[in-house]
């Protein structure tokens, strides 16, 4: 057991301190078990969202001496023995109480997608190959823990919410628009509505992401290059009018 | 008790970060622009850019910023012969006051390609545009920000300067090719294994690029159509994924060693360094 010093902050979205704890912690502890022993033992009103305390459902998002982390994944002995761990709520939502940010400004914007849309069925059942449905099951392991949102700096700085949907909802429209079976077209939606131009690729998204999932290179820039197909490269669509080929885009 | 909003101040550089953010974009700005530096010093020396070792016919090195040869100033010292010129002497029209270096003529090629890279975008972003600067930490705020979708739009053209890029990596093969000659007699020298890994690193770095990588396969929706098996094009894109998990490897290492190449025939055309190889001089 050993004494560690906390900074958490106690307050709301207009005003707030950061409040100082002392805590004992053991070997193996993460962030969120010190978060509980201070909550358990010296401040029984500390708002703080969590659920499963196993980096699945992504509901403990904080920040971590400035960094965007699960608290329930980030062990006490990343930190030196003597260094204050400072936690923050989540900076580009606003804050409720304490540790708990407003995240719902994300589920509206969920609304704004055009969902699956398969072909009906004529008869018989839907068949997909493992090898067509690779690339969107790696955008299935998001927890919507938004730390990506949460990074963004078009989001975050920029302040740009009307214009860009977010790191964690192009990679939804990426898994729609490469899902072998949907019928759909996002591609103007992509573009105008949920602003791809909008991301300049400096991949924080990416490497926040606590399921490693590569947001930029395997659905942002992919997105990217399907508008570019689409609006951006004349040679390419009279390559496709003058062979009289449909362009997958 | 000090009362503040939780969010930073949104001030340029504020951040609650404790480590050294700094350090990334620090060092790949001051790399890239150590290799612009460099890059531009050799592009306007129009000198030494070729050595065969004072032999005629087929073969020599030659540096990988002059290659292709559009033209060639006669009666320069380490130039190439006038047979390896694709459309003849220096033109006579040239400004007196920019250097005749074929060099100048070509560079913008493969620059725009990297220029463009979604991985170049990455780091310049943050090191010179400090946009931002790095995660959760507060870059230039501007009031009207537009990503790239106003002056930068241009960055949509990307898969354009892939189709240069491609073109200069069948150049620096056959100039990989030439070295292994001298005087028309097959030969190797540490010129030539350095030549010949050039063209190898650009074209990890080329095909491992992202807009390679969507023209083939990465617009498909369906990898195993129409009878269920896995296309051929399944097997590139694969490949091509390959690479580009690692792009930002190859992107550096091609960067740094295209520059040494033209080091190292610079300092064996000038006589600077001695090549060691089995023809003998």
């Amino acid at each position: 057991m050993a004494l560690r010093n906390f900074k958490l902050f106690r307050g709301n979205q207009n005003e707030g301190t950061m409040e100082h704890y002392s805590v004992e912690v053991d070997k193996g502890m993460v962030v969120l078990d010190a978060i509980h022993h201070i909550q358990a033992e010296q401040a029984g009103d500390m708002a703080l969202r969590w659920n499963c305390k196993a980096g699945k459902c992504g509901s403990c998002s904080v920040e971590i001496n400035g960094k965007p982390k699960l608290s329930c994944m980030t062990r006490m002995n990343e930190y030196g023995p003597e260094e204050t761990i400072s936690v923050r709520p989540l900076q580009s939502f606003p804050v409720m109480k304490d540790l708990v940010s407003d995240v719902s400004w994300n589920y509206e914007q969920n609304k704004n997608i055009t969902p699956f849309k398969p072909d009906p069925l004529k008869k018989g059942n839907y068949i997909m190959m493992q090898e067509d449905i690779d690339r969107v099951q790696e955008f299935r392991k998001c927890l919507e823990c938004y730390l990506c949102q949460n990074v963004c700096h078009v989001l975050r700085d920029q302040r740009q919410k009307d214009k860009f949907i977010g790191p964690r909802f192009m990679i939804r429209l990426a898994s729609l628009e490469m899902h072998p079976l949907d019928t759909a077209d996002r591609i103007p939606d992509v573009k105008d509505t949920h602003g791809s131009g909008m991301c300049n690729i400096t991949r924080c998204c990416t490497d926040v992401c606590p399921e490693h999932i590569q947001i930029t290179d395997n659905g942002i820039i992919p997105l990217k290059e399907r508008v570019v197909d689409r609006y951006y490269d004349p040679l390419l669509r009279l390559f496709y009018k003058l062979f009289r080929r449909k362009s997958p885009n | 008790m000090v009362t503040f909003s939780q969010q930073s101040s949104g001030k340029f550089l504020s951040t609650y970060r404790s480590d050294k953010w700094w350090f990334e974009p620090l060092w790949t700005g001051l790399g890239f622009l150590s290799f612009v530096a460099y890059t531009t010093w050799a592009m306007f020396q129009g000198d030494y850019y070729w050595w065969s070792g004072g032999q005629e016919g087929f073969g020599g090195y030659l540096s990988p910023f002059y290659s292709p040869l559009l033209f060639i100033k006669e009666a320069v010292v380490g130039s190439a012969p006038m047979d390896h010129s694709w459309f003849g002497s220096w033109p006579g029209w040239w400004p007196v006051l920019i250097p005749a270096s074929p060099a100048i003529l070509i560079l913008a090629g493969p620059l725009s390609f990297r220029m463009t890279c979604y991985y170049y975008r990455k780091f310049y972003y943050r090191a010179y545009f400090m946009s931002p600067p790095a995660c959760a930490v507060s870059g230039i705020s501007q009031k009207n920000y537009k990503g790239e979708t106003a002056l930068l739009v241009f960055q949509n053209l990307h898969r354009y300067t892939l189709y240069i890029a491609l073109g200069f990596v069948v150049i620096l093969s056959y100039d990989g090719f030439l070295s292994l000659f001298r005087g028309g007699e097959f030969g190797i020298g540490i010129g030539s294994i350095i030549l010949i890994i050039n063209p190898i690193l650009l074209a990890g770095y080329t095909f491992g690029c992202h807009a390679f990588r969507h023209l083939t396969g990465g617009n498909q929706d369906c990898f195993t159509c129409p009878n269920g098996k896995p296309t051929f094009r399944h097997m590139v894109w694969r490949g091509v994924s390959w690479l580009n998990s690692r792009h930002i490897l190859w992107a550096w290492i091609s960067m740094l060693w295209v520059a040494f190449a033209d080091f190292y025939v610079r300092m064996v055309s000038s006589g600077r360094w001695i090549d060691i190889n089995t023809w003998g001089f």
